[in-house]
């Protein structure tokens, strides 16, 4: 089936299997590998992206659903120039990340968080992140990492 | 992990889905959000020949006050439902309910509808709404329906939707200033609930929902019969698995499910009664 997507701003037009999902799609389609795909069971958050502005869980989403969406990946995020995100800055300067596996995930479910609500506490940002796993940091760095581009 | 092999249509208005359903029989299912169906595709547990996507279907995403009670779309997202001011005014425990619902990320792609309609009795929303003595509304080739809730569901996954009926309309009766509380015992983040409580209670009674204690989401009805008779909350949920049939899993004994369900209702009915 033949699907249309626009990808970090870029126009596709790809034929695909309907039960091709969104994050294989993204990965071995477009080349685009910076969404991991973790547990492959919607648990683990690696494979988060933004769909129409939302983070979302590429793993369980197929592509065809996906048709005529507006999706961000990682690789979107930073400026043209190569200026990171506010949200990647962040997660730099605070050490928000060790084996960097789960970060591209982070990044997207934190700047979707903080579109949702732009003032959270502590205590929203650790339950807003309830969908994504961390098996480095203890989450420690990833909250003040937040916190930090929350303007906090 | 890929889905088995399936044809994929998609259906512009409710009608045409139900047509397509038709003429595609019981190898067909509807798709709306997908975090109930997709995993199970993924794991093979289920293999569909016909994917009908629902979830173009605009119009079937609203919440609506409908005098009595509050009329919500069943492609509504649980984002939506988790965040509508209507349902925080008029159905408070629902909004609260749906905000635990999975994670964000899930609650921005599941909908109230396709979580009922797959009548999981771990899920939060059935159980939810069957404390609240919700009404579900369902359309055939024939026209329509209303199921009450405590008549939906039948066993394990299965509900009283034939298979070319596709639920459309959630009915909640608004809780009128009614105490309520929801509990969700789980040991992780994001885990389906080892048991889940939903309970309100008010004037004109009371609603227990039990999720994870049985083939079915439970309505405790012992407890809220109690309650009428003028029976304390401790002794009211100790009747909590009354109408409940727990099983053990890996997470939990029969006996400690049925310790939890004790503890978790007479703590929300405290909650509520306070």
């Amino acid at each position: 089936m033949e699907i249309k997507v626009t990808v970090n701003g870029k126009k596709f037009t790809s034929d695909v299997e309907p039960r091709t999902l969104l994050v294989h799609y993204i990965r071995e389609v477009l080349n685009l590998t910076g969404t991991n795909v973790g547990c492959d069971t919607s648990s683990c958050g690696a494979c988060s992206l933004h769909l129409d502005g939302e983070a979302v869980k590429s793993c369980t989403v197929l592509a065809v659903q996906a048709d005529g969406a507006n999706i961000t990946t990682i690789e979107g995020m930073a400026a043209a120039d190569g200026t990171l995100h506010p949200m990647q800055q962040a997660f730099m300067e605070n050490h928000g990340l060790q084996c960097g596996f789960c970060t591209p995930g982070m990044v997207m479910a934190a700047t979707s968080l903080l579109e949702e609500n732009p003032n959270p506490t502590e205590e929203e940002v650790r339950i807003g992140l309830e969908g994504n796993l961390c098996r480095c940091t203890g989450y420690h760095n990833i909250i003040k990492a937040v916190m930090a581009a929350a303007g906090k | 992990m890929i889905p088995a092999a399936f044809d994929y249509v998609r259906a512009s208005s409710t009608a045409e889905a139900i047509s397509l359903i038709g003429q595609h029989g019981s190898d067909a299912k509807f798709i709306a959000g997908g975090h109930s169906l997709l995993p199970m595709m993924k794991l093979r547990l289920a293999q569909p020949a016909v994917l009908v996507d629902i979830s173009r279907i605009s119009d079937l995403s609203y919440i609506k006050d409908a005098g009595d009670h509050i009329a919500i779309g069943a492609m509504t997202r649980h984002m939506d439902v988790e965040k509508s001011p209507v349902l925080a005014q008029h159905v408070p425990l629902l909004a609260h309910a749906a905000g635990h619902v999975g994670d964000p990320q899930v609650r921005h792609r599941g909908t109230i509808g396709g979580s009922i309609a797959h009548a999981d009795p771990a899920s939060d929303l059935p159980a939810t709404t069957l404390a609240l003595g919700a009404t579900y509304v369902v359309q055939g080739p024939n026209g329509t329906r209303e199921i009450a809730a405590s008549d939906f569901y039948k066993s394990f996954l299965e509900s009283d939707l034939a298979e070319d009926e596709m639920l459309t309309e959630i009915r909640v009766p608004k809780m009128n200033g009614a105490g309520w509380s929801f509990h969700k015992f789980n040991r992780r983040a994001q885990d389906w609930a080892i048991v889940g409580v939903a309970a309100w209670r008010g004037a004109n009674g009371s609603g227990v929902g039990l999720v994870n204690m049985g083939q079915t989401p439970i309505l405790a009805s012992s407890v809220s019969a109690a309650l009428a008779g003028g029976a304390s909350i401790a002794d009211a949920a100790a009747l909590a698995v009354a109408d409940a049939q727990p099983s053990a899993d890996n997470n939990a004994t029969v006996e400690y499910r049925t310790h939890l369900a004790k503890v978790l209702v007479r703590r929300a009915l405290e909650q509520a009664s306070a």
